[in-house]
């Protein structure tokens, strides 16, 4: 077990940047999650810790030691790839422990960390098959079995569970956040997902063109994006963003209609803005809105309703821009109907037009 | 139910049409060999007889019996000429596979500037009809000494095998996903270590295949064969059924068995290989 720390981490392809002088502290036993949208330099920041990609710049440290000029081998790491990468000529005992053979350890002591690993990923009954008699969260869970089976510093996994489907998905964020509880070592985990990012992270790392916008607890993240593209790329369904301007006290929006201004941001007159309300802080009157000081109300025409059981999606529009709105204890809607809905504006947050950066102080 | 019963007819009908059309193709590409290997056992008046005899009225062994015989009585030096193309064809699969082998790892794996250039250069070399090269390679080797040597063929089917194996193996490696490498990497292997143990066993199928073609390349092999040799110090097979041949009479009996003699070590190594061969170990271990 074991800290990682980066300390103006780049890397380039040639004359390409790729990641930009990253900084990040992974406390030990710690479970952080890289999240951001394909391309944004994810993966080779987790192949330079891991040690398959070289680092161009700055130092990747583990534990006491600078691992920059080791191999893969010597950092003490294990990973789980995409694609899983089992080695299709094995059977499942065998890539379980392959890592330990190649270590030359005794075959007793192999014979009972495979039967451990199988033991914890439910996998005593499919030891002698191929991975190619396996479904794919089965291979999945061999994957994983191969990683803890040499009870490593570092976990390190890039996007686990996106060739499952959305059931599988689910059942296995469970388990690995049960085999994070259970081992307790320092997980480093990459996804394009942001569900899989809140549900599994204690802290989450948000990236973007190869830079870090955010480092946060879920709920950090959540409540306080420091600009419109967290704001947008974290929640789900995504933060309505409505162009604005601060008018006397008030924003104006783009058909000129006003809404109170919402409480602790700091802003000047006339500035051009973004007004962000999450779905769940703009409802309609009578639908168990959870009651705040700060108010606004709006009429809005429903364009489309999406079911969703316990609630109900409801898209409206508001200034020419078309907004989400979440109607809890739903009744039948019809497309069409004008409903008056209350903002809690204290849960809004705003940003500047250009910079994007949140205005909050 | 009657419709159900008419399909399985037709289905039944259709797969009886697959067999017989397959069987058909077959014999026509089989019959050669199995006119190759009945000739071998029929004295030459039925061979040469006209209207071809399809069924032997007599089988015997005179004609393999007279080629191990003495050198008078039509006896040729087969043993010899059996080994030469054995360590001829063997070594140079051996040494062409190896070559094969880190020229299409490089290939598969390695960005290298003006790969596609060097590979279609290497497909160039090809093209190039082998008896094309035959009068330059025969002056060349015989300013080196190397003429009627064991060094010079496997030279040569070196040349000849390589593009092809480097072809072939790339091919193979790059079915294989570099993240095994990585993966076992990871898991404590060094690069040598992970080639080994995971990227070679995992494309083995591939470079089997690769040296089953490279083998009977030089096996099989005249044209060059009969101008770079000339005794029994590296005369092979092929070159050796000249020796059925005289200026009036061609003995059709004894050419025969010792092409059946040539074609029995290529069937047995197919037939070894060929388990390596049916693509058994499709990539399962990982999901595209
Ligand atoms: N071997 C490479 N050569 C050049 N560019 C690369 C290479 N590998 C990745 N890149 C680029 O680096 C960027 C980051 O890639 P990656 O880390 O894989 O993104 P992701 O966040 O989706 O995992 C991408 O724009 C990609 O095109
Ligand atoms: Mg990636």
């Amino acid at each position: 077990m074991a800290d990682v720390v980066l300390r103006d981490v780049v890397k380039n392809y040639g004359a390409l940047p790729v990641v930009h002088a990253i900084n990040l502290d992974i406390a030990h036993g710690e479970f952080v999650v890289l999240v951001g949208p394909s391309g944004c330099g994810k993966s080779t920041t987790l192949r330079m810790i891991a040690g398959l990609e070289a680092i161009s710049g700055g130092t990747v440290r583990i534990g006491d030691r600078v691992v920059n000029d080791l191999p893969p081998r010597d950092r003490n790491i294990s990973m789980v790839f995409q694609n899983y990468a089992l080695y299709p000529h094995m059977s499942v005992r065998e890539n379980l422990g392959f890592s330990l053979h190649i270590a030359k350890r005794p075959k007793a002591e192999i014979d009972k960390a495979v039967a451990e690993a199988a033991e914890i990923l439910s996998l005593t009954p499919l030891l002698d098959r191929k991975p190619g008699q396996l479904s794919g969260g089965q291979r999945q869970r061999v994957a994983m079995g191969r990683a803890i089976v040499r009870h490593p510093d570092v976990f390190l996994f890039d996007e686990p569970l996106s060739n499952l489907d959305a059931k599988l998905r689910t059942q296995m964020r469970v388990e690995i956040k049960r085999l994070h509880q259970k081992v307790g070592t320092t997980i480093i985990y990459v996804t394009h997902d942001q569900i899989e990012a809140i549900t599994l992270a204690d802290r989450i790392v948000i990236m973007r063109d190869g830079h870090i916008v955010q480092i946060g607890t879920p709920l950090e993240v959540f409540e306080r994006p420091v600009n419109a593209f967290v704001a947008t790329f974290i929640g789900s369904p995504p933060m309505n963003l409505l162009p604005a301007t601060v008018a006397g006290g008030a924003l104006r929006l783009a058909d000129g209609s006003t809404i109170p201004m919402p409480p602790g941001l700091s802003v000047r007159d006339g500035q051009a803005v973004h007004f962000g309300v999450r779905a769940d802080n703009i409802m309609p009157e009578g639908h168990s809105m959870p009651p705040t000081a700060h108010m606004a109300h709006v009429e809005m025409p429903v364009t489309l309703t999406e079911p969703l059981g316990t609630e109900t999606l409801l898209f409206a529009t508001l200034a020419g821009t078309e907004v989400q709105a979440k109607m809890l204890n739903p009744r039948p809607v019809r497309t069409g109907e004008v409903l008056r809905f209350g903002i809690a504006l204290d849960k809004c947050h705003l940003f500047d037009a250009t910079t994007g950066a949140s205005l909050r102080v | 139910m009657d419709q159900g019963q008419s399909h399985r007819i037709r289905r039944r009908l259709l797969a009886l049409g697959h067999f017989i059309g397959l069987l058909l193709a077959m014999s026509l590409i089989c019959l050669p060999g199995l006119w190759v290997v009945l000739n071998s056992f029929r004295p030459t008046v039925e061979i040469m007889a006209k209207p071809p005899v399809w069924i032997p009225s007599e089988l015997n062994l005179d004609n393999y019996r007279a080629m191990f015989g003495g050198i008078g009585e039509g006896g040729v030096p087969v043993l010899t000429y059996f080994w030469n193309s054995l360590v001829i064809s063997l070594t140079s699969t051996v040494i062409a596979l190896l070559v094969g082998m880190a020229g299409g790892y490089a290939f598969a794996r390695y960005r290298i500037p003006g790969k596609s250039a060097v590979f279609v250069g290497l497909m160039v070399t090809r093209a190039v009809p082998g008896v094309a090269l035959s009068l330059p390679l025969f002056i060349l080797y015989g300013r080196l000494g190397i003429i009627d040597t064991h060094f010079g063929m496997i030279l040569v089917y070196v040349a000849l095998n390589v593009p092809f194996t480097i072809w072939l193996i790339d091919g193979f490696f790059r079915q294989v996903p570099k993240e095994l490498a990585e993966a076992a990497e990871i898991d404590g292997c060094t690069r040598w270590q992970a080639f080994w143990k995971v990227e070679f066993p995992v494309a083995r199928a591939g470079i089997a295949s690769a040296g089953i073609f490279a083998f009977l390349t030089s096996w099989n092999e005249y044209a060059l064969a009969s101008q770079l040799t000339r005794s029994l110090n590296s005369k092979t097979m092929p070159v050796g059924l000249m020796d059925f041949t005289s200026q009036f009479t061609l003995n059709w009996g004894g050419m025969c068995a010792l092409a059946v003699l040539m074609i029995i070590p290529a069937l047995v190594l197919t037939f070894l290989v060929q388990k390596h061969l049916i693509a058994g170990l499709t990539f399962g271990g990982v999901k595209g």
